[in-house]
């Protein structure tokens, strides 16, 4: 059974917008997946778009994968940093993808001066309507209770893991996150890490 | 050995490490920039790095490391090889002795540059072997083996992946430092008749170069990596057999390349897929593992990226051996010809193609939702760039301008609301164009935006050009101390190199000056009143004029300041939102608001707003 397990795949999409540290939380994926001797590929938005544009990365763990990204129709789970980047990926999910996603819209530029608009609540309606499992969280709330904005990735990865789609454990995640930060952000991405648990 | 999840670019340089290469030399560029941070971060201290000042110098550079026997590597993108064209071009008629790779990074789609240009048909042009690989695991693999040929062959050759390559993922076999190769430079031995370039000696080498080529063709069909994969499964039996479930009685199979080839995999299940030739060496073509390839087929569908390479390479040998077969692919509108595929795109190929329903990507679209917001890349907050093109808007407001860009941060000063580019072209452009728009239209106010590193990169010509023409301009130089698109790279006006030394700072003013420009002055653009003043002041002198807006970019000079709205005294006007842009202002209820985790208190808000409503805070 277990080996069963390993050998099945899993897809995840993150997306944001640049500089949300999405990229970050794939790091923190791929080290879990790994150490437990999963075989990770993945691709991802680095370039221009980093400056505030539409990001994404594509993550694919499992044996067998010939090629790092996914296809429409085919994420078992979606980590969205920001409600519109999540409808614009949801092509790629299936339907019965798990999809953890932040509430909190960030405004565009040309939204603010008037080029596009940013119909917030229709988004949230939008996804509520349309995807079967859904997590939304709260991450001002979150930033609020754990006094930084700083470790949203590492919330939403909590619920991920909480999601069961990602295959990892939270000690999977800790481990991961123990060999890549600097020990006086361990407590801070602990509680991250756990923040949508006690909800 | 030990196992790493590395970026394809981390791959490729560490191939060339463990491939003992001396010398290394580039330009950033998006998407090739990590190849040679990643050869400096984990440099054994035996190897030389730099970051040239532009694609030309780099090339060479390395020729000149390979010349004395040493394993050289140069690093760039796809543009960049236009600046390296001239080198190249003649290299390759001259020849070297220690292995010399060229990186070349083609960026699909494009993503982060100006052109959709294919590395390996500049590889046919210029006649210098390339290497294209599939994967992270073959990019560190394959670099290898190109320096193992380069040396062999006495070329340079091309190694040349694309954007998913250079920027996926994947967790792969690498060797530790001490399994790295070892290799010892002999020296440059002087040999007129083999270094200097002269027509006698063109002549003589362009017709042992076509003989070569001819050659390697023949070897190149026995390099491992150019194959044919067998069909599988129900795609097995070729002929008749093979037709139950897959369309009319037609032998089919795939040709393909790079990341392509993964996508093509992707389409078919593990136990079921058609037969593909896979070509990892496009140039020079493996003519006779295609003709083997094609003897039984009727129809091929060559699944490119970029140009149809392979699709007339197979044509090309359909008319030599006289087979009948029908190539398709890009030509024949059976793949896109313009950029990027997907594994989306090549399934919905590959379903056509065969005639095969269940070969479809789904297609679950998104038609009944709501708008969703654009959200094209902007200038960070705080970004010095936002307050020289503010100010230089503000001091030329009401009268007719002109505002050359150019390549970096900076173009992001086309979008809304600040507008302030109206050209760009490629690296050093602007200042030679609004040169000529002037000419055309002398009543026009030209300005041309360069930032440090394109400055040196391949603007100081331009601007001797516009002086010793007399052209009337005004050149801002936006200085911000680093190369902030492509990642922070140093170049010569930081002191600094990639290898950590402290150097001598290559002065812009000193070169403007030098060059005998008749006002050069320096400003701090978050001065507003004092960078308005100053492009006022400047236009009222003759000649070719610069200004340096000298600021740190905030990504790497981190600021702990923030500013604060006063709401009480906030009018609502939308003013600091309307006129500048910045992520960190949005709207909050009626009154403006500053987010506070984005703010660098960079204050460029505070002396817009008519109110005095914002303040440090
Ligand atoms: S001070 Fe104003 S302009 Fe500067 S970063 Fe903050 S909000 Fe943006
Ligand atoms: S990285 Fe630096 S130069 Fe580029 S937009 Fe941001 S602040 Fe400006």
């Amino acid at each position: 059974m277990q080996e069963e397990k390993n050998k099945q795949q899993v897809n995840i999409v993150l997306c944001g917008v640049g500089g949300q540290g999405t990229i970050l939380a794939s790091r923190l994926i791929a080290d879990a997946a790994m150490q437990k001797g999963i075989h990770v590929r993945s691709a991802e938005t680095i370039g221009m778009a980093q400056r505030g544009g539409s990001v994404f990365t594509n993550l694919r763990l499992g044996e067998d994968v010939p090629t790092p990204r996914i296809g429409l129709g085919k994420a078992d789970l979606m980590i969205a940093f920001e409600p519109a980047e999540a409808v614009r990926m949801l092509p790629y999910l299936k339907e019965e993808a798990q999809a953890v996603v932040s509430m909190e819209p960030i405004m565009p530029v040309s939204a603010m001066v008037g080029a596009s608009s940013y119909p917030v609540d229709e988004i949230l309606a939008y996804l509520k309507e349309h995807v079967k499992h859904l997590t939304l969280v709260d991450s001002a709330r979150a930033a609020a209770d754990l006094g930084s904005a700083k470790c949203l990735n590492v919330v939403l990865l909590g619920a991920a893991v909480r999601s069961k789609a990602l295959g990892l454990t939270e000690e999977d995640i800790g481990k991961a996150l123990e060999a890549r930060l600097p020990e006086k952000l361990l407590g801070l991405n602990r509680k991250a890490l756990m923040y949508t648990a006690s909800e | 050995m030990h196992k790493e999840f590395l970026m394809g670019n981390e791959a490729i340089a560490i191939g060339a490490l463990a491939a003992g290469v001396n010398y290394v030399a580039g330009y950033p560029g998006t998407p090739s920039t990590e190849v040679l941070e990643t050869v400096a971060k984990r440099n054994p201290g035996s190897v030389y790095v730099e970051w040239s000042v532009n694609e030309k110098a780099a090339m060479e550079a390395a020729a000149g490391a390979a010349y004395a026997g040493a394993r050289a590597l140069v690093t760039m993108k796809q543009v960049g090889l236009n600046v390296a064209a001239d080198p190249l071009m003649s290299l390759e008629y001259i020849g070297i002795k220690g292995g010399m790779v060229i990186m070349v990074a083609d960026d699909p789609g494009p993503i982060s540059s100006q052109t959709e240009q294919d590395t390996r048909t500049f590889a046919m042009f210029s006649k210098v072997p390339l290497f294209d690989p599939s994967t992270v695991e073959e990019a560190f693999s394959m670099m290898k083996e190109a320096f193992a040929f380069s040396e062999e062959w006495g070329t340079p050759v091309f190694f040349r992946s694309t954007t998913r390559v250079d920027h996926g993922y994947e967790s792969i076999e690498i060797p530790d430092e001490p399994e790295y190769e070892k290799h010892e430079p002999e020296g440059f031995v002087k040999d007129a008749s083999r270094f200097v370039i002269f027509p006698k000696l063109s002549v003589k080498n362009h017709a042992l170069i076509e003989k070569r080529n001819a050659q390697l063709s023949k070897t190149l069909s026995e390099y491992p990596r150019n194959f044919i994969l067998p069909a599988k499964g129900r795609w097995q039996a070729k002929g008749k057999a093979a037709q139950d479930g897959c369309g009319s009685g037609n032998r089919r199979a795939i040709a393909t390349h790079g990341i392509n080839y993964t996508y093509v995999l992707d389409a078919f299940d593990e136990a079921s897929r058609p037969e593909i030739l896979r070509v990892a060496v496009p140039f020079p073509f493996p003519e006779d593992l295609a003709a083997a390839f094609l003897q039984d087929k009727d129809e091929v569908l060559c699944v490119e990226e970029l140009d149809p390479v392979i699709e007339r390479a197979l044509i090309h040998v359909c008319g030599k051996y006289g087979l009948q077969v029908r190539i398709r692919g890009k030509l024949t509108g059976d793949i896109a010809p313009s950029g990027e595929n997907s594994t989306d795109s090549v399934a919905a190929a590959l379903a056509a193609f065969f005639e095969d329903a269940s070969l479809k990507p789904s297609a679950c679209g998104l038609s009944d939702a709501p708008p969703l917001p654009v959200r094209p890349p902007v200038l960070c907050a705080g970004c010095p760039h936002r307050a020289s093109f503010y100010a230089v808007k503000q001091a030329m407001k009401g009268q007719k301008t002109l505002f050359a860009g150019d390549i970096g941060c900076y173009t992001l000063g086309n979008a809304q609301p600040l507008e302030m580019c109206d050209t760009c072209l490629c690296m050093g452009a602007g200042i030679n164009i609004a040169q000529g728009i002037w000419r055309v239209e002398p009543d026009t106010k030209c300005f041309a935006f360069v930032g440090d590193s394109t400055f040196f990169a391949s603007g100081i010509t331009g601007v001797v050009n516009a002086f010793y023409n007399q052209a009337q301009l005004t050149l801002i130089v936006l200085d911000n101390s680093t190369t902030a698109m492509t990642g922070h790279q140093p170049h010569p006006g930081t002191g600094r190199t990639v290898m950590g030394q402290v150097v001598e700072k290559v002065s812009i003013e000193a070169v403007l000056l030098a060059i005998g420009l008749p006002f050069v002055e320096t400003v701090d653009p978050l001065d507003l009143e004092h960078a308005i003043d100053t492009v006022r002041r400047a236009q009222e002198v003759d000649g070719v004029k610069a200004i340096i807006f000298r600021s740190p970019c905030i990504t790497i000079e981190k600021s702990r300041r923030k500013a604060a709205v006063d709401p009480e005294q906030c009018t609502g006007c939308r003013k600091c939102i309307r006129s500048l842009g910045c992520p960190a202002l949005v709207l909050d209820g009626k009154k403006a608001g500053i987010r506070a985790s984005m703010c660098t208190g960079c204050m460029l808000c505070a002396q817009v707003c008519p109110a005095g409503a914002i303040r440090e805070g």
